[in-house]
């Protein structure tokens, strides 16, 4: 479902740098990052598992590891800027506007508390729910991601459940306040295929009957496709290419997203199975990255790639490159 | 239900230690009738005694006659004391269980919050102090911490009385309800006597207090850390859930789970160390009754000794193991 | 081997405590190798005339009831002390590993069996169970090393038992019984090398407390019988001293034994790192 071309965008990331400490050194794992969500829309952003894509969702919901530092940018939410926002404002918002689901949904879970109890305790937070309204509420969520026997699952604990349920928890709980964004990490690596099926079109649903904006992230350029209004590419910390899902594929713009593309079937397998793209990504930790980092991998490079700062080049309504010499 | 199907696990282990008890009662290099008759005894009075004990049958009546005196809770006479052997000792566990209830109250309250609060400030000065505590403490030897707290708080500072025991000659001790003395004086609302008994309670408790602490802020620290740094704490940070909701109800309630686990081996600690803290402080329990018996070569009360340490022991991992399935559903569940 | 040697070096570079600790030990070892010839007094001579006498430069650690140099005594008991532990922890490590490699490469009835004694012991309180073997087999040093062996077994059954049952599928394993070996020769030229440097953090770490076991044991009376310098014992000797305020003689043997067990501890910690960094805590 296309945004309904709010002129404010819900969501607005600009120039977004993350570093990180590491006894090896300083991983620039995000580097001047920017794109734009609307409200009902559905975006992805793909990469190869490194390229930063987690860390920007971390970011975003103000969850990075305290090792991390942001050296740049800003995100706007809603009005509302992220990065200068206290912590009292952050967590106002957090699981209530702006909320996440995991990879691995059985450990994202409490293991020693019941899947009712845990999502009581985010209605308990942030809804407008009594103590005793709090369990029923609960049940309800449950059935609406479609767990069978809700009443009798709210009180069992994650152990006791499949990770197809844990994942439908997840998203319950990630959506029992009715956010505005859901950003999903990878939410169904780990599960079998025909549960990835399942869980993703059950967001596509909510997610369309709540009119919530979703940022996709992945590895998986299918599974992108199949879902995703838009995409964004990501590349050692660079977004190197933003387009409209339809016009991604027809045309693809970047150097990368060409390679990407060529090396998916149509079948959606991941990335990493069928990497024909040659060379890696680079080291993040070294002083001496050239400007695009994609060039070391890149049979058009030339001198200006290393030289010129990346540019963000417009090249149609609705897409950007970060590309010296598009195709 | 879980308490019998625990219970039954703990048999063998009960039956194990009643066997090894019984070898070491039949251990004795020598005639073992000679020492139970004591050094002053003549020949007949030995002849009675080996008949008496049965040590004139075969080893395996010997044990039959000893598991059926357990069953009868005959656990022998002292030589010195000419008392039944579990009569003194139930006389005096009372006041080991106080001191040792209070130890482990003291070391719990203060290793975990230290642990906590390590775990929460990474290299501050909490987590610095609680490295150092948790290194030296346990290469603090029981008997010496006593000493120590003793010469610095009763011969430097004159804060704390002497170490004469549960009370000062000037007061008695109050009526008998539970044998705490803590607990008996409030009843009796003697407030006084509580303050006393108190007083003589802090240093020894404290000084088996300082063993303990070490290992259970460790573990304190380690798996509040584990816990912290867990998926579903992320998870809770990311729906926003407050601070302290995180720290307690998330995360402490998970790193419990290890720390009830080495409350086992504490505990072994404890058992053990009372025997020695006892010995510093002239406290009139039962680890000083079996430390007195063994060096007059009085050995029954030795032997009742150990067979209640061990009894205890395998009750209170009982307890633990029970505790912990309450805390962990996945115990409790998967069984 | 040169790779493990300067493995261990950049450990201890990294943990200046840890080499502090390696250096302390050898203090320890060298004062237990040399005992009397280190002392500057006679151990066991007394001197009524200087009885109780504080630390002063004649006598850095003062002198006891019975006028005896208490830091040549410390010295000399050194010797002792670490002698009793160390057989203790040999025999603990012997018997207890080899029960417990054969326990979990077996299995079957040498399972149970060893299963059997090993929690037997561990139902004990352990320094209940050491006084009630020290009651039963007599008042001696040897029985000390004996008890103190015992109750430290459980620990070496389980690890050697832990670690030969994880290792018993193992593609080495196979190729040495492929070879023609023995079992009993894979269980002792294979498996018994491969669990080693654990098997050493253990010893290190054992060593502290088995001293602590054999001085809590002199300290009420078991064992060691005066004038045998010993440090539990001393400290017993002292002890009635300290409400008079004559501290020395009880202090120094028991920061002295307290420093033991710590380098102890420190060197099972050390060699942990240098063996199985992952188990850091």
């Amino acid at each position: 479902m296309i945004g309904d071309g709010n002129a404010v965008p819900l969501l607005a990331v600009e120039n977004l740098g993350v570093e990180f400490r590491t006894r090896s050194g300083t991983v620039r794992a995000v580097d001047g990052i920017g794109f734009e969500l609307r409200r009902g829309e559905t975006m992805a952003l793909v990469g190869e598992s490194g390229s930063g894509k987690s860390v920007t969702a971390y970011a975003i919901m103000g969850i990075l590891d305290a090792a991390a530092r942001i050296t740049s940018g800003t995100i706007m939410f809603g009005g509302l800027e992220l990065l200068c926002a206290g912590e009292r404002a952050i967590t106002e918002i957090r699981g209530r506007e702006l909320a996440i689901i995991f990879q691995n949904p059985r450990t994202a879970l409490n293991p020693i508390r019941t899947v009712g109890g845990q999502i009581a305790d985010i209605l308990l937070r942030h809804g407008n729910v009594t103590a005793a309204q709090a369990p029923g509420r609960a049940i309800e969520m449950l059935a609406k991601v479609r767990i069978p026997d809700p009443e009798r699952r709210a009180r069992s604990y994650p152990f006791e459940l499949s990770g197809g349920m844990c994942q439908r928890v997840m998203i319950a709980m990630a959506l029992a306040c009715a956010p505005q964004l859901l950003i999903a990490d990878e939410p169904t690596t780990g599960l079998d295929i025909t549960t990835q099926a399942v869980i993703m079109d059950l967001i596509a649903e909510l997610a369309a009957s709540q009119r919530m904006a979703t940022l996709l992230i992945t590895h998986d350029l299918g599974l992108a496709a199949e879902y995703c209004d838009r995409i964004a590419v990501m590349h050692a910390g660079h977004i190197v290419e933003t387009a409209p899902t339809v016009a991604l594929f027809a045309t693809p713009r970047h150097p990368y997203t060409a390679k990407l593309i060529a090396a998916t079937p149509g079948g959606a397998p991941s990335l990493e199975a069928l990497a024909a793209i040659p060379g890696a990504l680079p080291d993040l930790r070294r002083g001496d990255l050239p400007l695009c980092r994609y060039s070391e991998r890149c049979e058009r490079a030339a001198p200006a790639c290393v030289e010129r700062p990346l540019p963000r080049q417009v090249v149609e309504e609705g897409r950007r490159v970060a590309c010296h010499f598009p195709l | 239900m879980i308490v019998l199907r625990r219970l039954a696990t703990a048999l063998p282990v009960i039956a194990g230690v009643i066997v090894v008890t019984f070898l070491l009662t039949r251990a004795l290099p020598g005639d073992p009738a000679v020492y139970f008759a004591g050094p002053a005894a003549t020949k007949q009075a030995i002849e009675e005694i080996r008949h008496q004990l049965g040590f004139d049958r075969s080893l395996p009546v010997q044990f039959l006659d000893y598991l059926e005196r357990l069953a009868h809770a005959d656990l022998g006479t002292s030589l010195t004391t000419g008392q039944p052997v579990l009569t003194e000792l139930l006389t005096r566990l009372p006041a080991s269980g106080e001191l040792m209830l209070l130890a482990l109250f003291l070391s719990v309250g203060i290793a975990v919050p230290l642990g906590i609060t390590a775990a929460m400030r990474p290299g501050s000065g909490v987590d610095h102090a609680c490295r150092v505590v948790t290194t030296a403490g346990v290469s603090l030897p029981t008997f010496f911490t006593g000493l120590l707290l003793v010469y610095v708080f009763y011969y430097l500072l004159g804060v704390a009385p002497a170490p004469l025991g549960r009370l000062d000659v000037f007061f008695s001790a109050p009526p008998q309800h539970s044998g705490f003395y803590l607990i008996d004086s409030l009843l009796a609302g003697d407030i006084e006597t509580f303050c006393a008994a108190l007083g003589q309670l802090v240093l020894p408790a404290a000084t088996m207090a300082i063993f303990t602490l070490a290992p259970l802020a460790r573990i304190t620290r380690a798996a509040m850390l584990e816990a912290l740094g867990s998926e579903f704490i992320r998870t809770a940070r990311a729906s926003g859930l407050s601070g302290p909701r995180i720290v307690f109800v998330y995360a402490f309630r998970n790193a419990v789970l290890p720390v009830i686990t080495t409350l086992g081996v504490v505990l072994s600690f404890m058992l053990g160390a009372n025997v020695l803290v006892e010995k510093v402080f002239a406290w009139p329990g039962i680890g000083s009754y079996a430390v007195d018996a063994l060096i007059a070569s009085d050995y029954a009360p030795v032997q009742g000794f150990v067979l209640m340490m061990a009894l205890l022991y395998v009750l209170l991992n009982l307890v633990i193991d029970l505790v912990y399935g309450v805390v962990d559903p996945r115990v409790r569940l998967e069984a | 081997m040169t790779a493990a040697l300067r493995h261990a070096r950049y450990v201890l570079g990294e943990n200046p405590v840890t080499a502090f600790a390696f250096a302390l030990f050898f203090v320890f070892a060298l004062c237990a190798a040399l005992g009397p010839a280190l002392a500057p007094y006679d151990p066991l001579a007394s001197n009524a005339g200087e009885s109780l006498a504080g630390p002063s430069a004649a006598h850095w650690f003062g002198t006891d009831q019975l006028g005896r140099d208490i830091l040549s005594r410390i010295v000399v008991a050194t010797r002792l002390d670490l002698g009793i532990a160390t057989t203790a922890v040999v025999l603990a490590f012997a018997i207890g590993a080899l029960s417990g490699l054969a326990a979990g490469y077996y299995g079957g009835w040498i399972d149970r069996i060893v299963g059997r004694a090993v929690d037997t012991i561990m139902a004990f309180p352990l320094f209940v169970l050491a006084m009630g073997i020290v009651a039963a087999l007599g008042n001696s040093v040897a029985n000390i090393v004996i008890a103190t062996a015992i109750i430290n077994l459980p620990i070496y059954a389980r690890l050697a038992r832990a670690e030969a049952n994880v290792r018993r599928g193992a593609g080495f394993v196979e190729a040495a019984r492929l070879c023609g070996n023995s079992e009993a020769r894979i269980v002792l030229g294979q498996l018994l090398p491969n669990i080693l440097p654990l098997m050493m953090v253990q010893v290190s770490l054992t060593l502290g407390y088995a001293i602590l076991n054999a001085a809590g044991l002199s300290f009420i009376g078991l064992g060691v019988r005066p004038p045998t310098a010993e440090w539990g014992i001393m400290v017993a000797e002292g002890a009635s001293f300290i409400v008079s305020g004559e501290w020395w003689v009880a202090f120094f043997p028991g920061i002295v034994l307290m420093t033991a067990v710590f380098c102890f501890n420190l060197m099972g910690d050390g060699l942990r790192d240098i063996v199985d960094p992952q188990r850091r805590t």
